[in-house]
């Protein structure tokens, strides 16, 4: 829905002539959070002792008073105000995050309330629009948080605080709750990279120590993909998301339950079909083999899901498929790969004839594979006859010689693999181009009778179907 | 009926359920697109027993062919025996109903509404009712999303115990745990409201639409703001107050720029719900935070709206609000930091000339039109330049041509040819607007100059530019004004003008009429028919059979036809194709 408040593109920005990565470099971006209005007045924070400062037993006190102080956000894309300030903010982050570090004994019960506060006050902010409709993540820039100098330090400070030894899951529960983990779930769509970055840390921590959280996150970023599959193609950061799932796949217990398959199934091979797939298919890989690595029968569904969703016109695409593919069939067991090989060798019998010769080259390298190699000597008999016609017609038209290398390659194993078998299929293959040709002038002739049956009707009846 | 059982035999069903089956999914999408010529070979009760239980069972497929089935259905009512036997329809396209791609999802249900239709009020009851509620309970989202759609198209037709059930299910999709599916009921509440008895708006939509405006989901909120158009205008005036402003002016600070832009980008409907009253209390105040809200987004959307929401206000106050509040927040767009606010104000702001009057205008919105021409933005600009109708009415468009000129020259001579190209669209408009005398002072120049311009898109719309000039001001301003420059550039020394020299008389042959066309372009076109290059040489061929219908018969045949028929006899290949072409379009030979 957001992409209705997205700008018409400016006639500038139609010319077709200007190079986006030249229209970009001029201007170096950055964005703040949406929530400042001009206010005008400046900000008063009476500086404090620093804590190593003060006895002991007066620490917990003044830690609280300081916390409360940070809560105080300043706007940084406006670059001159509040600069004393800004840099008070700054030294008293940069000492809680020593304190927190070093220190025994100051979180105080008081003080957690307190932390999760401030860190709410700090990095819950709604994210600004895009500043271009049309980014390109791999060739734009990004645009950078401006308040990045205070947000890193509370970030930074956080991370430290659920790290440290007195911290204590059961009292921080009631603060770090799901409204809390659903806020910060929103934060990962920040285009800043550093940001993402850290959150990734921060969930993933909160994730080890909230058991009770655990099912809510994983449910949360299961809408956040569908969201982003079924409705925007928009979020900065599926990447990182995956790349805690990837962990979190991996602790599963066996057998898997029904929820963690769907969520397979139903999430992760879905992601395959969007547009933006390079920006996060390795992590994404990563997690279909874990899947695949904890429970081998999900083999047949994962591979009929990536056919079902096999590129039509994107070669990129269609090359990452292979890459991935290539990674199931490492780690496939005999007895599903021969539930699969059919259809499987089907699609790779098309890309192996692909015109573009990154998706052939990609496909034929399979046979460089040992593994892959000695499943398919194995089942020679079944996919030599599917893989056979695209071979021997390639070797002989494909435009690249690189290919026609390859492909005189493949056909020599399976010579080798099979001889009796190859003979025959050369034998044949003139006649069963004709049998095909013929099926394919039948198939025209009842076309064309259903055509003329409906136009004979339609006639009789004046378009109106008889009952 | 009977004409179908003598085919049966021709056609059995398995050879086309191969079709449907065949391994190449562009040949199944093709036979699914025909799935209506095949349940006519089949006959309706062959489609009901076997073709449809086939399709409902065999539904895994690619979404394409998914697409095109769910489409399919929505048209089959009479190819299954008509409204009577039309819930068979419906197991396949449940089904179709729940699959993840949205797109097929929608057009399940599109095809479902269309059909709910076609069942009469038992049928309904005892079949479309009963998916409807399968599909608001089901474990998956998808299916409970596709129900969300469907209540209110069978809600009208149903008894009042049924209708209790529909409004139960309604509820529970709107505090469903999934966003998705909290989405899909928003974005049909307004809809469904319109469907229920006055009593249960106020009880139940009521508290549905301020439970979803403040969703914690933006997504969800701002669909909420979609819907309060539709509910606002089915309360009663005095009980908009009470249940529906509230939520909007929530609505209208929300902290999410998503869900004020949306405020913003609906304003005008909105302003029509509620009425002049609340209008003048609450939406001015809302119209103007948004106006000079912190997101160039949401202020883009409020400037767009600025003429249409200053043409709604109630008249007896329009001009003291728009003159007390409204102008000092237009007043700051015209210097906003972003472009986009900026041309998306130049788009609407000439229109306030009207509403506000002649001295209105002179005195504090001329200066703002000057302003924004002389904007460093060229979109602004030009929406400046494209409206300047809505001025000339009013003020008269003299108070502007000091400044619309240097203006018009700059954009002329942009770096940016999609600049130049708008500007020359806007051309016979300004002439129009400036007269005769101030085009021939000040912009003829600029006209002839894009005929020879280095881009062949700016040359094709300076040519077409020529021709609606010449329609505007007639054949003899033609004659003594452009025709002359453009025949002289025939003797361009660059081939391109050359060429240019016969597109143009292309174009303008037929507005010059025929005297000008035989006396003075005639001559020009056979000239250049010696041409050294072979390009120009074909375009006199393409140039003579279209001027050809403007000429009489004779010259025609003494002075065409040999210059066409020494064209056939050409070295050059396209250039005898195009002479032969012109011989034979003009029935020389």
């Amino acid at each position: 829905m957001s992409s209705a408040a997205t700008t018409p593109p400016s006639v500038d920005k139609v010319d077709g002539f200007s190079r986006k990565s030249v229209r970009k470099a001029k201007q170096k971006r950055s964005q703040s959070s949406s929530q400042f209005r001009s206010q005008g007045k400046p900000i008063e924070l009476t500086p404090l002792p620093l804590l190593k400062d003060v006895p002991a037993s007066e620490q917990p006190e003044l830690f609280l008073k300081k916390l409360q102080q940070c809560c105080t956000v300043f706007d940084f894309m406006d670059t001159l105000s509040d600069l004393k300030m800004k840099e008070y903010k700054r030294s008293t982050l940069n000492e809680l995050v020593d304190y927190v570090t070093v220190s025994r004994g100051y979180l105080t019960e008081q003080a957690y309330p307190e932390v999760v506060k401030m860190v709410s006050y700090n990095i819950f902010r709604t994210l600004p629009p895009s500043d271009s409709n049309e980014f390109d993540p791999e060739e734009d820039e990004p645009t950078l948080e401006a308040s990045w100098p205070h947000l890193q330090l509370v970030y930074e400070f956080f991370i430290r605080f659920l790290e440290s030894q007195e911290f204590q899951p059961s009292i921080a529960k009631k603060y770090i709750d799901q409204k809390f983990v659903l806020q910060l779930l929103e934060l990962f769509d920040s285009e800043d990279p550093r940001e993402r970055d850290y959150l990734k840390t921060v969930l993933h921590r909160i994730y080890g120590k909230f058991l009770g959280l655990r099912a809510f996150i994983r449910k949360q970023i299961n809408n956040i993909f569908l969201r982003f599959v079924y409705e925007t193609e928009h979020f900065n950061g599926v990447a990182e998301l995956l790349e805690i799932l990837g962990s979190i796949i991996n602790g599963f217990a066996l057998p898997l339950k029904a929820e963690h398959k769907q969520f397979l199934v139903k999430v992760l091979i879905p992601l395959h079909t969007v547009r933006s797939l390079s920006l996060f298919h390795a992590q994404l890989a990563y997690c279909i083999v874990q899947f695949l690595e904890k429970d081998p029968a999900l083999t047949e569904p994962v591979i009929r899901g990536l056919l079902k969703f096999w590129p039509k016109t994107c070669s990129q695409k269609e090359v990452m498929y292979l890459g991935e593919l290539e990674e199931i069939l490492d780690v496939i067991e005999p007895t599903q790969f021969v539930k699969i090989q059919e259809p499987l060798f089907k699609q790779i019998s098309r890309c192996v004839s692909s015109p573009h010769f990154q998706v052939a080259e990609r496909a034929l390298y399979y046979w460089n594979n040992e593994y892959i190699m000695s499943l398919i000597e194995e089942n020679s008999s079944v996919i030599l006859p599917i893989m056979f016609a695209s071979l021997y017609r390639i070797s002989k038209e494909h435009w690249n010689p690189a290919i026609v290398a390859l492909v005189y390659n493949v056909l020599k194993a399976f010579m080798e693999m099979n001889s009796t078998l190859f003979d025959e299929l050369t034998a044949t293959y003139k006649s069963d181009r004709q049998r095909e040709k013929k099926k394919e002038k039948e198939r025209e002739e009842l076309w064309k009778k259903l055509g003329d049956l409906e136009l004979k009707r339609g006639l009789r009846s004046d378009g109106i179907i008889p009952t | 009926m009977a004409g179908a059982d003598g085919d049966d035999s021709l056609y059995p069903i398995a050879v086309l359920i191969d079709e449907l089956r065949n391994e190449d999914v562009q040949l199944r999408l093709n036979s699914i697109k025909k799935l209506s010529t095949i349940a006519l070979a089949l006959g309706v009760e062959r489609t009901r027993t076997e073709l449809l239980p086939f399709l409902t069972d065999t539904i895994y497929d690619e979404d394409e062919v998914l697409l095109a089935l769910a489409e399919q259905l929505g048209n089959f009512t009479m190819l299954v025996g008509g409204p009577e036997y039309v819930h068979c329809l419906l197991p396949p396209l449940e089904s179709l109903a729940t699959v993840e791609e949205t797109v097929v999802r929608d057009k399940a249900v599109e095809s479902l509404r269309k059909i709910s239709q076609e069942h009469s009020p038992v049928d309904l009851e005892v079949h479309f009712e009963p998916l409807v509620k399968r599909l608001a309970s089901g474990d998956w989202f998808t299916s409970r999303t596709s129900a969300c759609g469907l209540f209110s198209v069978c809600y009208p037709r149903v008894s009042s115990t049924v209708k209790a059930e529909i409004r139960q299910h309604f509820r529970t999709l709107c505090s469903d745990d999934t966003p998705m599916v909290r989405r899909a009921a928003a974005s049909k509440l307004g809809e469904f409201a319109k469907v229920l008895e006055l009593d249960y708006v106020k009880s139940d939509i009521i508290s549905l639409f301020t439970a979803l405006a403040s969703d914690e989901q933006d997504s969800v909120r701002l669909l909420a703001v979609e819907a309060c158009v539709s509910i606002a205008s089915l309360l009663p005036q005095e009980d908009l107050e009470t249940l529906v402003m509230p939520t909007l002016r929530q609505a209208a600070e929300d902290k999410s720029w998503r869900v004020r832009y949306m405020v913003a980008d609906k304003f005008s409907e909105l302003q029509k719900a509620v009425g002049p009253e609340i209008t003048k209390n609450d939406l001015v105040p809302a119209f103007q935070n948004l106006l000079k809200d912190c997101e160039a987004e949401v202020r883009s959307a409020a400037a767009k709206k600025v003429k249409e929401f200053c043409e709604n206000l109630p008249e007896d106050s329009r001009e003291t609000i728009i003159m007390t509040h409204i102008l000092s927040c237009v007043k700051e767009l015209v210097s906003d930091t972003s472009q986009h606010v900026k041309s998306a104000l130049a788009s609407v702001i000439m229109g306030l000339s009207t509403i506000l009057g002649k001295d209105n205008t002179v005195e504090h919105l001329l200066p703002l039109f000057l302003a924004q021409l002389k904007d460093e933005c060229p979109e602004v600009r030009l929406n400046i330049i494209s409206n300047l109708d809505c001025v000339n009415e009013v003020i008269g468009i003299r108070q502007l041509s000091q400044s619309l000129l240097p203006a018009i020259v700059e954009l002329a001579e942009d770096a940016k040819w999609r600049v130049r190209l708008a500007i020359i669209e806007y051309m016979p408009l300004l002439a129009g607007q400036l007269g005769v005398e101030f085009f021939d002072e000040k912009l003829n120049t600029l006209c002839m100059a894009w005929l020879i311009d280095h881009v062949y898109a700016i040359r094709e719309a300076a040519t077409c530019n020529l021709m609606k000039l010449v329609e505007k001001f007639g054949a003899e301003w033609a004659q003594n004004t452009i025709v002359p420059k453009v025949l002289g550039m025939a003797n361009d020394p660059n081939y391109l003008h050359r060429m240019t020299t016969l597109f143009c008389i292309n174009s303008l042959s037929e507005a010059c009429g025929q005297d000008i066309t035989t006396k003075h372009m005639l001559p020009v076109v056979l000239k250049m028919s010696n041409d050294q290059v072979a390009n120009v040489r074909f375009n006199v061929a393409k140039s003579l059979q279209k001027i050809g219908p403007v000429l009489d018969s004779n010259a025609l045949q003494t002075e065409v036809k040999p210059v066409l028929e020494k064209l056939a006899t050409d070295t050059d290949m396209d250039v005898k194709y195009f002479a032969q072409e012109a011989i034979r379009v003009l029935a020389l030979a």
